[in-house]
């Protein structure tokens, strides 16, 4: 109940961050030097092309007009019409979301699952010969271009040992799943690099503190001790980074969904932007906010139950 | 004085943290023992090893490990310096509890105060979550929480500073242990406070039939409570005493210095005298006594050899060269 | 003076990270400077005859497929790289940080508004967000610049505006506003200074980030465009080969990983160096 309205309170505080989004994505390819019209269709435009053109978007109409009618699309779930699919755009970016959101969401379960005993072994044994073994890895690990690990691993992983699927997302969801574990590993590299540094050091200091000593002068065994009292303390700083993270790992399947050929959206970004299709972006666009922003709103709600002095009001 | 009636014996027991040249020896050759039922103080200002004393019991160092432990502490016949871990563990809790000075972080945040309880009657006791639960309610009724039915569902953020205290020692007193290590357990609270949590740690001691070390830094709270004294200085024991005998005839210069900063007992004049200076660092400690740079009756002897604990009549020794010589 | 302080020096021989990475910069900055001299080969040169030569002595890093040194290129391509990340990294450090402060000290509705406006922004993922811009303005470095500027000022802005609401509940600043200083003087003299350091490690960060970015554009093909040599350029490039020459993609990546190892060091040496830790 309490939850229920946490949820609903924030939902409607998101209102204008929503409402600005939807602003920046409609300003941002009309405050560009030079005519949308003109740019779309490039250097093929003949004047009546691109008069054709103009009227179709509505870009001789005043601004606000515009911009209420992207509205009124948004509202519709159209989100306009794709020069490039010559369709509505909604049900075109509902069918590219669900790729996009397993491999995001794999690529996190991977993360944490990389981090939950690597950042608890670390965090026990530190400074020993595995923590710094672990440390360089990730450190280096971060510094490596998705898409270069991407074009690399291919070669011993599907090519030499066909192991995975060079690319393309196949058909049943374990097919699917097969298709989606190369390029979710190779982004959860990054995202544990960051998440295990955070959660090494929070346990670190977790268990320093006061009430670990109590856990043990209860005669809890340490496994006990680290499971109950260390690691759900040591959570709430990993989730928001964590949840920081995610939107960047959301733009990085822009690229990555372009190396490994998935349908998601963002190999759609990529296509739609070297097919000048601008209402595809523009839709993308807010597509790719509002996914972060739900991101960040689920991270707050697992912050309020994971340390109940967070207030859920 | 026979050993069948202590229940702790603590005899040479040295720590040390760090490596060479900067170890610094918290507890150096300390000996003592706690009597069945009795509560035996444990004083000194901060920093005198007081604490990791009482920690060196049951191995509980949290952020930092010593580097060496030395000498034995016999418990009920058993030496808990030679225990393997997995067998201390199961001494912590069920036979030794201890309680921590700031009732307001040795709450776990995230855990409700119930759960917290039960933790440790479900480790040892092996009951059910049922039974633990209503033990957990009768135990918070024992310590004075009001409407523990409902308490048991909070967690520890909607509990006062003495509350939680009080929650502390039904956690610590759960298993009905042998003997409770409270370190500095009222320093952290209101002095209304402070005065009922120790009525109510001496009533569950009787209850219970439990010692008591208690570690504090408050001779009126010595004065209050405990049946027998140690007097602790950088690491070492510098008086032994029953706390009558303590009062009445402190004998090592520190004790006395002590007495004469407490205010109640009034030094000449009633004014408060502060002990000058520090205490000594642990890693370089002065040679001879270690209270010799402090002491008003230091004569040239004091630099040369630590002196060691001497009887001074039965049940009372201090470590004082000067003692027994013509006032 | 305050950077130079014994205290100062005697953390800088204790700090590895910085040392090493500071070493490294300076092995990546003199590669950069004299490489191309060095390397007997033009990184544009084609040569027919020698296409997918594997790595050996002549050609330390091999060839590719139209018979170029891949190490001329690769180091060719560090000069473009390197400074497009440093203007990609500097446009938005001096924006960010100058619109924090400004931020944070007036405080007000301009706070109010120039942070509701950041938090929209950040509610766009980096790489969205620079695509569709560079994608919108064609490729050219200057739409690069432009779309790194637009993007991460609001990360430096957060930093410094944070550090900003900090410093002004300080003495030293309130002391200043009661002598009457500028308000110019004030956040110049007495408040940037004490909020800079933590901009200034982040900037370490967004170095791996930006490489990272601007490599990803130039692999996607919105980036720096060929026949310019460009690390991501060459990694797309080397995927077509991937079974017969693998070294092509291989090496310029590990000069991105370089990078990024580099100024990693050299921001977690710098947060050692210069935040006091509790």
């Amino acid at each position: 109940m309490n939850l229920l309205f946490f949820c609903i309170s924030r939902l409607l505080q998101l209102v204008p961050v929503l409402l600005g989004i939807t602003i920046v994505a409609f300003l941002l390819l009309r405050v560009m030097p030079g005519d949308p019209a003109t740019l779309m269709l490039g250097s093929r435009g003949t004047p009546e092309d691109i008069a054709a053109l103009t009227s179709q978007l509505g870009l001789d109409r005043p601004l606000w007009q515009q911009y209420l009618s992207f509205l009124g699309d948004i509202a519709r779930g159209s989100f306009g019409r794709s020069i490039a699919y010559k369709a509505e755009i909604g049900p075109l970016l509902i069918a590219r979301l669900w790729p996009t959101l397993a491999l995001v969401g794999l690529s996190t379960v991977i993360a944490v699952l990389m981090t939950i005993p690597l950042a608890m072994y670390t965090a026990v044994r530190r400074n020993g010969a595995v923590d710094h073994a672990v440390k360089f890895f990730f450190v280096t690990a971060m510094a490596m271009p998705p898409f270069w690990l991407g074009v690399l691993l291919v070669l011993p992983l599907a090519i030499a040992v066909p192991i995975f699927p060079v690319s393309g997302y196949g058909q049943d969801w374990l097919d699917k799943l097969h298709h989606l574990a190369l390029p979710a590993f190779i982004i959860a590299l990054g995202t544990a690099a960051l998440t295990i540094r955070s959660l090494r050091s929070s346990i670190i200091a977790v268990l320093g503190a006061d009430y670990v000593d109590t856990a043990r002068a209860k005669g809890l065994p340490e496994r006990s001790v680290l499971r109950r009292h260390v690691f759900r303390n040591s959570l709430t700083s990993t989730i928001s980074v964590l949840a920081v993270h995610t939107s960047w790992v959301i733009g990085g399947t822009v690229v990555i969904e372009t190396v490994f050929g998935i349908p998601g959206l963002g190999s759609l970004l990529v296509a739609s932007i070297s097919a000048r299709d601008y209402p595809m972006v523009q839709g993308l666009t807010v597509t790719f906010a509002v996914l972060v922003v739900v991101i960040n709103l689920l991270a707050d709600i697992a912050y309020s139950i994971v340390d109940p002095r967070v207030s859920l009001s | 004085m026979s050993a069948a009636h202590n229940t702790l014996a603590v005899e040479h027991l040295r720590v040390t943290f760090g490596k060479a040249p900067n170890a610094a020896t918290a507890v150096d050759d300390v000996s003592f023992e706690i009597r069945q039922g009795e509560v035996f103080g444990l004083v000194g200002e901060s920093g005198c090893g007081k604490s990791v004393t009482c920690r060196s019991l049951i191995q509980l160092f949290g952020g930092s490990r010593p580097s060496a432990m030395t000498g034995s502490i016999s418990f009920e016949g058993r030496n808990l310096a030679a225990l393997q871990p997995k067998d201390l563990v199961k001494v912590r809790g069920s036979e030794i509890a201890m309680i921590f000075q700031d009732p307001m972080t040795a709450l776990n945040p995230t855990m409700k105060v119930g759960r917290q309880i039960e933790e440790g009657l479900r480790q040892h006791e092996k009951l059910s979550a049922r039974q633990a639960r209503e033990k957990a309610i009768t135990l918070l009724k024992s310590v004075g929480v009001m409407a523990p039915e409902r308490r048991l569902d909070s967690y520890p953020h909607a509990f006062s500073g003495g509350m939680r205290q009080r929650v502390l020692i039904a956690i610590a007193l759960a298993c009905r242990p042998k003997l409770l290590i409270a370190d500095e357990p009222t320093t952290a609270l209101d002095v209304t406070v402070q005065d009922q949590i120790l009525k109510l740690i001496l009533k569950l001691r009787a209850e219970i039939g439990m010692a008591v070390l208690l570690v504090t830094h408050d001779l009126g709270v010595v004065a209050q409570t405990c049946d027998r004294v140690a007097v602790m200085y950088a690491g070492r024991i510098v008086e032994l005493a029953t706390t009558e005998q303590l009062f009445a005839k402190p004998s090592h210069p520190y004790t006395r210095a002590l007495l004469n900063a407490l205010p109640a007992h009034g030094g000449r004049g009633g004014r408060l005298q502060p002990i000058g200076g520090s205490p000594p660092s642990l890693a370089a400690p002065p040679p001879g006594c270690r209270f010799h740079p402090r002491c008003s009756l230091a004569i040239p002897a004091c630099e040369l050899q630590q002196p060691p604990l001497a009887a001074i009549q039965e049940g009372h020794s201090a470590a004082c060269i000067r003692i027994g010589e013509p006032a | 003076m305050k950077l130079l302080s014994q205290e100062t020096v005697r953390r800088f021989k204790q700090n590895r990270n910085l040392q090493v990475g500071l070493f490294l910069l300076a092995v990546i900055v003199l590669t950069s400077l004299f490489g191309p001299s060095l390397v007997p080969y033009d990184p544009e040169e084609l040569d027919f005859g020698n296409p997918l030569l594997a790595p050996t002595l002549q050609h330390p890093f091999g060839t590719d497929d139209l018979g170029r040194d891949v190490l001329a290129r690769v180091v060719a391509a560090g000069q473009v790289d390197m400074q497009v990340v440093a203007v990609c990294v500097l446009l938005p450090f001096l924006i960010g940080s100058t619109i924090g402060l400004v931020s944070g000290y007036f405080g007000g509705w301009i706070d109010r508004v120039i942070m509701r406006f950041v938090d929209i922004l950040w509610a766009f993922p980096f790489y969205v967000l620079v695509i569709s811009i560079v994608g919108a303005l064609g490729p050219s470095t200057t739409n690069i610049y432009l779309a790194f500027s637009l993007v991460v000022w609001i990360s430096f802005a957060r930093i410094v505006r944070g550090e900003v609401l900090l410093a002004r509940r300080l003495e030293y600043t309130l002391a200043a506003s009661v002598l009457g200083y500028s308000h110019a003087r004030i956040m110049l003299r007495h408040i940037l200074p004490n909020v800079i350091t933590p901009a200034i490690v982040f900037m370490m960060a967004d170095v791996v980030l930006t490489i990272l970015g601007v490599t990803s554009l130039g692999f996607l093909g919105l980036g720096i465009q060929p026949p310019t040599p460009e690390w991501g350029v060459m990694i797309a490039d080397g995927r077509n080969f991937i079974q017969d020459g693998w070294w092509i993609s291989l090496f310029p990546g590990l000069a991105i990983v370089l990078v990024g190892l580099t100024f990693t060091l050299i921001g977690d040496g710098l947060d050692d160096l210069l935040r006091p830790k509790a």
